[in-house]
């Protein structure tokens, strides 16, 4: 494997801490939704918030990595149209995660609820409170998830089946550690 | 030159004062007691995780009287129907109106009694009067400001209330690490003049 066929150390930190964010913020998300109002309900959405900015925040390296740096071509066992379908589900990817916090943060503020990032550092409210503004970004918000859902589990299951099945290099490079 | 220019600012700063006494003379005298309920605003902001949320009362019944001349006699009472809260969304003020909060069924109604009215200069002065609310009563201090306007005179004011004084929100919801002891309400009042007799 030569240098150019590698992910760089950041790339792949920042791709593994996006990673365990989005995984995190999906079931925590499904999960407190359906809680009635509680205290715990309350810090769970808060919490939820955060992660959220957090994924927002950590996209800034990471799309300055993804844009600066040559990503490794796919293995040269890859057929055509599995490329073409591997790019579109990165690019993809990339737009959910960002347009599922962003609805997120936009949602709280249209419900009249400012987000207060780590409950210290108070977010501007891009929208005024607007209740049927915080319906309609609920619903984008929601919309969204289920997309970045499927395009997650795809991303996964794609990778799993390039380790477990077509045996080659495409996981290993994202986890070094699973070095043959 | 010179001279002209002082003998008009030495006219102007004397003549002045009289504008000023003019306008003054001109407010006309008499107690506003006629509150216009449609004009009243009672809003609060409290934090839940650190995030201020905005609420308001949608029905308040105000009753007050206030005569400039003599301001330290004023009175004033406030009824405030506890069901008529808005506290930001659907899902808290279902929850509010329920036993841990406000409790609406045992105390529908919070009250405000003035006991002292205080002028502290200017159109300012300090409120004290016993607040109730589920039950309980306790003192309440705040600043008013009095912006009279012809005949209309609007009252403006605000104070900290700590909830669980007055066991708002008890049970698990005392935890103010999630929902703050602290609430700011403030209030708009407006009442006109007593029509002459």
């Amino acid at each position: 494997m030569n240098a150019s066929n590698k992910y760089s150390k950041p790339a792949v930190i920042v791709h593994w801490m996006v990673a365990i964010l989005v995984l995190v913020a999906l079931p925590l998300g499904y999960y407190m939704t359906d809680l009635s109002l509680s205290p715990r309900k309350l810090q769970l959405i808060s919490w939820h918030k955060w992660i959220g900015f957090t994924v927002l925040l950590l996209l800034i390296p990471r799309l300055f990595l993804r844009l600066t740096r040559p990503v490794p071509a796919p293995v040269d066992t890859m057929p055509g149209w599995q490329r073409a379908v591997a790019s579109l589900t990165h690019v993809v990817l990339y737009v959910l995660i960002i347009a599922v916090p962003l609805t997120g943060w936009l949602m709280s503020s249209a419900k009249g609820f400012p987000v207060v990032y780590l409950g210290l550092i108070p977010l501007p409210d891009l929208v005024g409170k607007d209740e049927a503004l915080g319906d309609l970004l609920k619903s984008a918000h929601e919309v969204l998830t289920s997309g970045l859902l499927i395009l997650v589990g795809l991303h996964i299951a794609a990778a799993l089946k390039h380790h477990i099945i077509d045996r080659d290099e495409t996981l290993v490079r994202m986890v070094p550690l699973l070095k043959r | 030159m010179q001279g002209k220019k002082i003998l008009a600012a030495t006219i102007l700063s004397l003549a002045l004062p009289l504008v000023g006494m003019g306008a003054h003379a001109a407010q006309p005298a008499g107690t506003f007691d006629q509150v216009q309920p449609a004009k009243n605003r009672i809003d609060f902001v409290f934090k839940q995780m650190n995030v201020p949320v905005k609420g308001h009362f949608k029905k308040a019944k105000v009753d007050l009287v206030f005569d400039p001349a003599a301001p330290a006699n004023s009175t004033v009472r406030l009824d405030l129907d506890l069901a008529s809260i808005d506290a930001g969304s659907a899902d808290a003020n279902s929850e509010v109106v329920g036993k841990p909060w406000f409790d609406i069924k045992s105390f529908p109604t919070a009250t405000f009694v003035s006991s002292s009215v205080k002028p502290l200069g200017g159109d300012r002065y300090e409120m004290t009067g016993k607040l109730t609310i589920k039950g309980k009563t306790r003192d309440v201090t705040t600043p008013v400001t009095v912006t009279q306007n012809g005949n209309t005179a609007a009252f403006d004011g605000g104070f900290t209330l700590k909830r669980l004084e007055f066991a708002i929100g008890d049970g698990s919801w005392s935890d103010t690490s999630i929902v703050a002891d602290e609430v700011k309400v403030s209030f708009h009042v407006e009442a006109e003049r007593r029509a002459a007799k």
